[in-house]
């Protein structure tokens, strides 16, 4: 990996992704969302930015999302953390967010679409409404560089509809 | 870009922790919720030696009431501000102002107590701290002192911490009663503000006994805004002319506020007047 960092002191990582517990020694300044692609080796978690905007990295860390690009792994150890690789339906299929990208088209290139799923992950988790005010304020921190946000609303709308989440309710 | 190798500390209490900053003092710097910190590591604007971590202590991670002040660890989280009922009836300003700080996942880690320690002169928290006299209490191995909001901050990016210091709580008086609004106007979602006022108002027998306005993003800190309070006292909610002269002097007292990227001077200060009002009447509005 090029980071530069060949000489830096090292610390113990045990993380819980997807409910299996990786645990590695890891350099003190490794990122989360190194430590989650190439430790984990779980790759829907992009790096999409250097500078905290674009949320390609978003991950579902102990109940709320995080950008993990703006987290030393150690600073996850302990905890539990959900990626779109641990994401499933009740019959063990996609989730109903996952089917719903799927039938509204909602990705283009695909490489800000998981950042976007786990952010939406945790606010209809919370009782987010499926109102478009609502909706937009949740994705405030997810960039889509293809611009195809119409499509992504759609399936968040369509994805709250399968959750039977109202489409106005007293916000979060 | 990968940040800088550091040495790590991970103390499991505060204790531990003030020993570390006593003994490393400008060579260490504190990681909270790292919402700050991280990305200016990241550009390698900041290389710390050690890092102390304080992830582990969770005695900081506390919102409490106690004599007529809110009480909230350094350590707790922009969104634990917003999602908390304690604050919401007791300190509705600050729920607001934590509510719209970054974007949610940001709002996931950063921590109240790295913000003002950040002091960037466009914090949310600044305009909510310095209407209502917020406070800062500080511990170090030597023990701990309370400084009021606008004292502690002295410019940007500058606080009076010393470097064997760090902040423990943030305290803010009670104002569930008061009638209160928080208005920021950023360029695009997640931005800093361009500007942010908090207002607070209590009435007695349907007219202002008392206005606290607070300003953020438009001066070089966050501040009280006297003149523009002083303005409103005596009118009626409603007072299309009071909120006017109260914006004016709003205005006035935004001459410091910087030219930057994000917005020049004169525009700053046109947006922390036009928000004043809006601010007042959203507060005031059916009172």
């Amino acid at each position: 990996m090029a980071t530069g960092n060949g000489g830096a002191e090292k610390t113990r990582v045990r993380v819980t992704v997807n409910g299996r517990l990786v645990e590695a020694e890891v350099p003190v300044n490794m990122l989360f969302v190194h430590f989650l692609r190439e430790v984990a080796d779980v790759k829907s978690v992009h790096v999409g930015c250097d500078t905290s905007h674009c949320g390609a990295c978003t991950v579902v860390l102990n109940g709320r999302a995080v950008k993990s690009c703006t987290l030393f792994a150690f600073m996850a150890d302990g905890g539990e953390v959900l990626t779109l690789e641990g994401l499933r339906g009740s019959d063990g299929g996609l989730h109903p967010l996952q089917e719903a990208f799927h039938e509204e088209h909602a990705l283009q290139c695909g490489f800000c679409t998981p950042g976007i799923i786990m952010t939406l992950y945790d606010y209809f988790g919370r009782g987010g409404d499926a109102s478009e005010e609502g909706l937009r304020r949740a994705l405030e921190g997810n960039l889509c560089r293809c611009t195809g946000y119409v499509n992504i609303l759609r399936a968040a709308r369509r994805a709250a509809a399968r959750l039977r989440i109202p489409r106005k309710g007293l916000g979060v | 870009m990968y940040p800088a190798g550091f040495k790590l500390y991970r103390p499991a209490s505060l204790e531990e922790a003030l020993k570390l900053l006593d003994g490393f003092g400008e060579e260490a710097k504190i990681l909270a919720g790292g919402q700050s910190l991280i990305p200016l590591m990241r550009l390698r604007l900041v290389k710390p030696s050690y890092i102390i971590y304080l992830g582990g202590i969770d005695e900081l991670r506390t919102i409490a009431v106690d004599d007529g002040m809110v009480s909230l660890g350094a350590l707790t989280t922009h969104r634990e501000i917003a999602e908390s009922r304690v604050v919401a009836e007791e300190a509705p300003l600050l729920r607001e102002a934590a509510s719209v700080i970054g974007d949610v996942q940001i709002r996931s880690m950063g921590t109240i107590g790295g913000s003002v320690a950040h002091a960037d002169p466009a914090m949310d928290y600044g305009a909510v701290l310095a209407a209502m006299d917020g406070e800062v209490v500080v511990a170090s191995v030597k023990g701990v002192r309370i400084v009021r909001f606008e004292d502690f901050i002295l410019g940007p990016f500058t606080t009076r911490l010393e470097p064997s210091e760090m902040i423990v709580k943030i305290r803010i008086p009670r104002h569930g009663n008061w009638l209160t609004a928080y208005e920021k106007f950023a360029v695009r979602p997640g931005d800093l503000a361009v500007a942010g006022i908090a207002v607070a108002i209590r009435l007695e027998d349907g007219i202002i006994a008392e206005a606290r306005i607070g300003v953020t993003g438009a001066g070089e800190k966050p501040f009280r805004a006297y003149n523009a309070e002083e303005a409103l006292v005596g009118a009626e909610p409603g007072d299309a002319e009071a909120y006017k002269r109260a914006a004016d002097e709003v205005y006035k007292e935004c001459r410091d506020a910087p030219s930057d990227e994000r917005a020049s001077s004169w525009y700053r200060r046109e947006i922390a007047k036009s928000l004043t009002v809006k601010a007042l009447r959203r507060a005031l509005d059916g009172a």
